[in-house]
């Protein structure tokens, strides 16, 4: 567990020291929903109609941005081989670093969510709703993300690849992230969509560090 | 005891070596020498388990590696071609890093930096270093963190003479204190009395 710790203490300190980067995924996100009420017209109405949609949309996007950067650079100077013999097993690994992964990207995201949804005039009524779907949704994004990146390690220039591979899966997160707030906006139950919300983050948690640290095992032979 | 048995390395379809015999014993080292292209980087990678050999088996002690393939990596140092040297951290920071994620702590750090000559450096971020210091904080992890047995892959790359002294002292050193050493290189690391591989091109 020390271990562990100390690798996710090493990702938190690098991506402190290399700042802007880090907040790449931030900072798109922001602009991207700040873009919508330029786009389609600043009415009160028809902004808090889509808002749960465009945030999540761009969250998505947000996330996938930051992937690449998730196993590449210390695939490339060889930190990742170095990782994978410290005698840790290799899925324990990719768990710590998409654990720093969700806390550089997806918690930012959440933090700033109830931000953007004011700029969207969302109904007063969503904002718990949007919070724990970001709570609950983006370490999904995390996970899922992981083994794209996996997969593309080998590959030059992956970054499309990784999106084609990896939005597909973000698909069902999507769904149930919004259809929870639009529930709860139109006063009804959001329960079930966040109970499948968090069974699909639950459903991840094992299976994606399993599946990227075999990807990640292939991409060091 | 660290033993390899009939390894077949094959790369791409390609055979590059087959059924190649080594037994290093404790204190005892194994020096893998030919032509480039023969296989001597693949061969320690296999010793690392990063690669899977075609076929062959190899024993630690008697025992099949393969049944415990972490506990094998964790008494194991690797030096690939690759420093793990990140720029953003300390040269001090990134020898500490490594110590940490293996669980030995921080105790040994002004021990390694002495080792290799680096202390003064131990405050410098890694992206300012050339490419021997940046070798040298790669190389100070043997000492940071033991391991008993020692895969090097051209050690002394970008080393200097004074460098490549350091190396030696510190390999002197882990041989004395029974550990084990397997290293392909082309400079006399004072591993004279070694087993030679000489492995052919096929």
């Amino acid at each position: 567990m020390k271990q562990l710790g100390a690798i996710i203490q090493r990702d938190l300190r690098l991506a402190a020291r290399q700042g802007g980067a880090t907040f790449l995924a931030l900072v798109f996100f922001v602009l991207t929903v700040t873009l919508f009420p330029l786009g389609i017209g600043p009415e009160p109405a028809v902004l808090a109609r889509v808002a749960p949609g465009v945030l999540w949309v761009a969250a998505l996007l947000a996330a996938m941005l930051s992937l690449d950067r998730l196993f590449q650079a210390d695939f490339e100077d060889g930190s990742l081989e170095q990782l994978a013999l410290s005698g840790l097993p290799i899925g324990g690994v990719v768990l710590a670093k998409i654990i720093a992964h969700w806390l550089t990207t997806g918690l930012p995201l959440l933090l700033a969510a109830p931000i953007l949804a004011v700029l969207l005039n969302m109904d007063d009524e969503g904002f718990a709703a949007l919070m724990l779907t970001m709570l609950i949704g983006t370490p999904a994004l995390s996970l899922i993300g992981a083994i794209g990146a996996a997969l593309t390690l080998t590959v030059r220039r992956g970054g499309v690849l990784l999106s084609l591979l990896v939005l597909p899966l973000y698909i069902p997160v999507l769904i149930f992230g919004v259809s929870a707030i639009d529930a709860a906006v139109h006063g009804l139950n959001a329960k079930p969509h966040l109970l499948l919300l968090a069974a699909l983050t639950v459903a991840c948690l094992p299976l994606c560090p399993w599946a990227a640290a075999a990807a990640v095992k292939l991409s060091l032979e | 005891m660290f033993q390899g048995r009939g390894i077949v390395c094959e790369r791409g379809e390609r055979r590059i070596f087959s059924n190649l015999d080594f037994t290093i014993a404790p204190g005892g080292a194994a020096v893998l020498r030919g032509p480039n292209g023969c296989g001597k980087t693949s061969l320690l990678r296999i010793a690392a388990t990063l690669l899977r050999a075609a076929d062959g088996q190899l024993k630690w002690d008697g025992g099949d590696i393969s049944e415990d393939i972490e506990a094998h990596r964790a008494r194991l140092h690797f030096i690939g071609h690759q420093d793990a040297v990140k720029g953003a951290l300390t040269v001090r920071e990134n020898i500490a890093l490594w110590a940490n994620i293996r669980g030995d702590g921080e105790g040994r750090i002004d021990a390694a930096l002495a080792a290799f000559d680096i202390s003064h450096l131990g405050d410098t971020p890694a992206q300012y270093l050339s490419a021997g210091q940046h070798r040298r904080t790669a190389l100070a992890r043997l000492v940071a963190s033991p391991a008993i047995l020692w895969l090097l892959d051209e050690p002394t790359v970008s080393l200097d003479a004074d460098g490549t002294a350091c190396l030696q002292r510190v390999i002197a050193d882990h041989r004395a204190a029974r550990g084990m050493v397997m290293a392909a290189t082309h400079i006399e690391l004072g591993l004279d009395d070694a087993e030679l591989l000489r492995l052919k091109p096929q």
